[in-house]
């Protein structure tokens, strides 16, 4: 099972406790914690579903490379960080 | 008579109240997040606000019997498979909301209907009071749409939206940098007004073309729809025909050719107020004294009104949404990027301070 974190500061906007999902990919794993929590899915993702411009998530410490398209893997025990970048100011 | 203002600011949303015939801070809202535009709709009471939270994105709250409720923010329609389109600096153009810049109710005949203008260039129309959100697709469609370039920002912004009182599905709008538009036909086609408008920041070639033209505010009087004014980057221009063509005003009557805001009078057509700045590469008030500048004629001449508005190192910028003038013509209100606030009772004759330590104010509107 795949554990989904997300930045506190996110927290005052709309809740979004971490989540244990299925997944096989970071795309999967989001999609599964906005089926439950949709408000959730504009402040993380764009228009266009992609990863919002100054967001960032890490998989197991590492970040992803696929923004738009969030095809990284993950594995059976990965946390997904769904953070803030610093360049966002 | 406008007894408040409502107040958007880069920190928070703030109603000032007329009390006792001075005005003063009262409720505040959505302290620290930033507060782009709001809507006061006057058919149904309900307020709206546009925040923009930077990373997450920006968002819309409406007012309700608890406070707020957060609605849905216009959302850009899925990028065709294989869509490439670049904006002016040749980076991709990302089809999402960057930033909300004009809310507009729809007419007295449809209560429901809301006009949301956007960062990059993209106008949606809610008929249900902001629960819903569709883009105007034939205006995001149109092939002259993609020569909209960036103003004031990086992307193509549209920031003025006019609907018709006397028939809803006429709609003009203006884009930094886009020039004019009118549908006539609810959103289902449109056509490019302002003849007559200068560009000095373009080639030779572009000067006089409407599409070229950056239009900072367009506003119309609604006693005398044929006549409006536009504040203008490098000019004021008025039309007499309902903005097919434009009259450049002579800029040795002006202050400064270049401003962001402009106010006229609901029902006197000559009566219209500015805020000018140094032109275009300083953009802060001439020799620090910050002044609002009216006109009773159409523009044949200009008062400079500066009673009560600071005349020395004053360095305040009024934003294109943040000069408002209420429905009686008679109380007019300035916020400045310094956080400045003026409010004045006498059609800008002279100017009572609300506060200098706001944050910096984006939009002013009364309620």
């Amino acid at each position: 099972m795949v554990k989904v974190v997300f930045t506190q500061n996110l927290q005052r906007h709309v809740a979004c406790p971490e989540t244990i999902v299925e997944a096989a990919s970071v795309r999967e794993a989001l999609e599964a914690v906005f089926a439950a929590n949709p408000r959730a899915r504009g402040y993380v993702l764009d228009d266009q579903s992609q990863l919002r411009r100054h967001m960032a998530i890490f998989v197991d410490g590492r970040l992803i490379r696929d923004r738009a398209g969030l095809s990284d893997p993950v594995e059976e025990s990965s946390t997904v960080a769904v953070f803030q970048a610093l360049s966002g100011g | 008579m406008g007894d408040k203002l409502l107040v958007s600011t880069r920190k928070g949303f703030f109603e000032v109240d007329r009390v006792a015939g001075r005005w003063q801070i009262g409720a505040t809202h959505f302290l620290g997040d930033n507060v782009s535009i709001a809507l006061a709709d006057q058919r149904d009471g309900r307020r709206y606000v546009a925040l923009d939270h930077g990373h997450f994105g920006v968002k819309l709250h409406r007012s309700n019997a608890d406070g707020w409720e957060e609605i849905a923010a216009p959302q850009y329609p899925a990028k065709p498979e294989g869509h490439t389109e670049h904006d002016m600096w040749g980076r991709p153009l990302e089809w999402t909301t960057a930033r909300i810049w004009a809310l507009v109710p729809g007419g007295s005949d449809e209560p429901g209907t809301l006009w949301c203008g956007t960062l990059p260039g993209g106008l949606f129309r809610s008929r249900d009071h902001g629960t819903s959100w569709e883009i105007v697709e034939a205006l995001w469609r149109h092939p002259k749409r993609t020569m909209w370039m960036g103003g004031g920002a990086d992307l193509p912004g549209l920031h003025s939206v006019i609907v018709d009182q006397h028939n809803s599905r006429r709609v003009f709008i203006a884009v930094s940098t886009g020039g004019i538009w009118l549908t006539e036909d609810g959103g289902e086609s449109w056509s490019q007004r302002g003849e007559g408008m200068r560009a000095d920041h373009v080639p030779p070639e572009l000067t006089h073309d409407p599409i070229a033209q950056d239009v900072h505010r367009l506003v119309q009087c609604p006693a005398a729809p044929d006549r409006m004014w536009v504040q203008h980057h490098n000019g004021i221009f008025v039309s007499n025909d309902e903005a097919r063509t434009f009259t450049e005003i002579d800029p040795a009557r002006v202050v400064s050719t270049f401003g962001f805001g402009v106010a006229v009078h609901p029902r006197d057509p000559d009566t219209a107020w500015f805020v000018p700045e140094i032109k275009d590469e300083k953009r802060i008030p001439s020799d620090g004294k910050l002044v609002v500048t009216r006109t009773r004629d159409g523009g044949k001449t200009f008062e400079t009104l500066t009673e009560g508005l600071p005349q020395s190192h004053a360095y305040d910028v009024v934003y294109r949404h943040a000069l408002a003038l209420d429905d009686s013509g008679t109380r007019l209100a300035i916020g400045s990027t310094t956080g400045g606030l003026w409010v004045s009772e006498n059609q800008g004759d002279s100017w009572s301070t609300v506060s200098h330590t706001l944050p910096p104010i984006y939009a002013v509107t009364f309620a």
